[in-house]
């Protein structure tokens, strides 16, 4: 006897509308894509391989790809200790990543130069970008990072995006 | 052959030049009074089987004279011995013969010191700073140089403020008796 199942896209039982706001689809592909810039600087670089690696899995919010490359990617997660001589290599990186982009401070280091009170460090990447989420921890654990990561998706979710497009092709346009 | 059996060997080569050796917990120390010398002694070290340049390390002692003292620690890797060379230099000379020829690990070693330091090396190829950044006007290991750093900056490569020292900086103490005591603390030097 041969089934009947359709195995495919069922419009009797999922039907054919979603009722959105353009601005709102947006939000949701940009929240479930951003792409993280690891910015490894010092031993945190080593719990963000454990994001990473597959018992916390980054992809599962769709985090997985690691872009080495400011061009590709969405959101900078500094894990690790500034020091001076690293803070104009940081700050370039930065200012070449496409807007919209956002910024990690992964542990004590990252977000206020930690332990290292000395002539060497910088006290806090937010001296020179500007840092959306601060992660305590020294290291944080992994799913402190994926907690991080959740806050920012929220973030993304509430920023309107077309809106901005708009005004910027009317600003582009004058 | 021991060290103390090379230190001997080392004397009897340069005589006055080379200090009686000096034991401490087993480990020699020998001190060379003309820094000018320090590259014919390495090289008679070389010679006699002390083939390897475990490190170059400097010492600031502000306020006396001469003010800085450079060490150099040998190893013989053929025989597991080992010995350091001690030599004083004064802060208005600053400057000593690269040893860069006999050991090419000397490279680094005294680019570091050049860095945090301030000795220069005669003869040393590429006497650049190796940890800060050049154009960074200060020596950061030298007594005289606050541990919250100076500020400086050099426009499009790097700046550095004066660190918030919060009453630090924090030290432990070690052997106390539970966690509170050994939690780390302002320590006055005269405490």
């Amino acid at each position: 006897m041969q089934s009947q199942t359709e195995y495919g896209y069922n419009s009797k039982i999922e039907g054919d509308i979603v009722l959105t706001t353009v601005d709102a689809a947006l939000a949701w592909f940009r929240a479930n894509s951003v792409w993280p810039m690891p910015m490894g600087l010092a031993c945190c670089a080593i719990e963000l391989m454990a994001v990473g690696a597959s018992r916390f899995d980054i992809s599962r919010f769709g985090s997985e790809v690691m872009r080495f490359s400011p061009r590709q990617s969405d959101c900078m997660i500094v894990a690790g200790t500034v020091t001076y001589k690293m803070a104009g290599s940081l700050k370039r990186i930065y200012d070449q990543m496409a807007e919209p982009k956002w910024v990690i401070a992964m542990g004590a280091c990252a977000s206020t130069g930690g332990m290292y009170r000395s002539y060497a460090t910088l006290q806090g990447v937010d001296n020179i970008v500007p840092v959306d989420v601060y992660v305590s921890g020294c290291p944080p654990r992994p799913e402190a990072v994926l907690d991080a990561l959740m806050k920012i998706q929220e973030k993304i979710k509430k920023e309107p995006v077309l809106h901005d497009l708009v005004a910027f092709k009317q600003l582009a346009g004058k | 052959m021991t060290a103390l059996e090379s230190a001997n060997q080392i004397k009897a080569r340069f005589g006055d030049l080379v200090s009686e050796p000096a034991e401490f917990r087993g480990e020699i120390t020998l001190k060379i009074a003309n820094a000018e010398k320090i590259f014919d002694v390495c090289s008679f070290a070389k010679s006699i089987g002390f083939d390897y340049l475990v490190d170059i390390t400097s010492i600031d002692n502000y306020g006396e004279y001469p003010r800085w003292t450079v060490l150099y620690h040998l190893r013989a890797i053929g025989n597991g011995t080992d010995f350091r060379l001690k030599i004083d230099v004064s802060e208005e000379k600053s400057e000593i013969p690269s040893v860069l020829p006999i050991w090419r690990t000397a490279n680094w070693h005294e680019r570091e010191i050049y860095d945090m330091m301030g000795i220069r090396f005669r003869g040393h190829p590429d006497l650049r700073r190796i940890l800060m950044w050049e154009g960074y006007p200060h020596h950061p290991l030298r007594k005289d140089f606050p541990l919250a750093g100076k500020p400086t900056d050099l426009p499009g490569v790097a700046f550095t403020r004066v660190t918030p020292m919060e009453g630090g900086p924090f030290v432990t103490v070690a052997g106390g008796k539970d966690a509170i005591d050994r939690e780390p603390r302002v320590r006055t030097p005269e405490d």
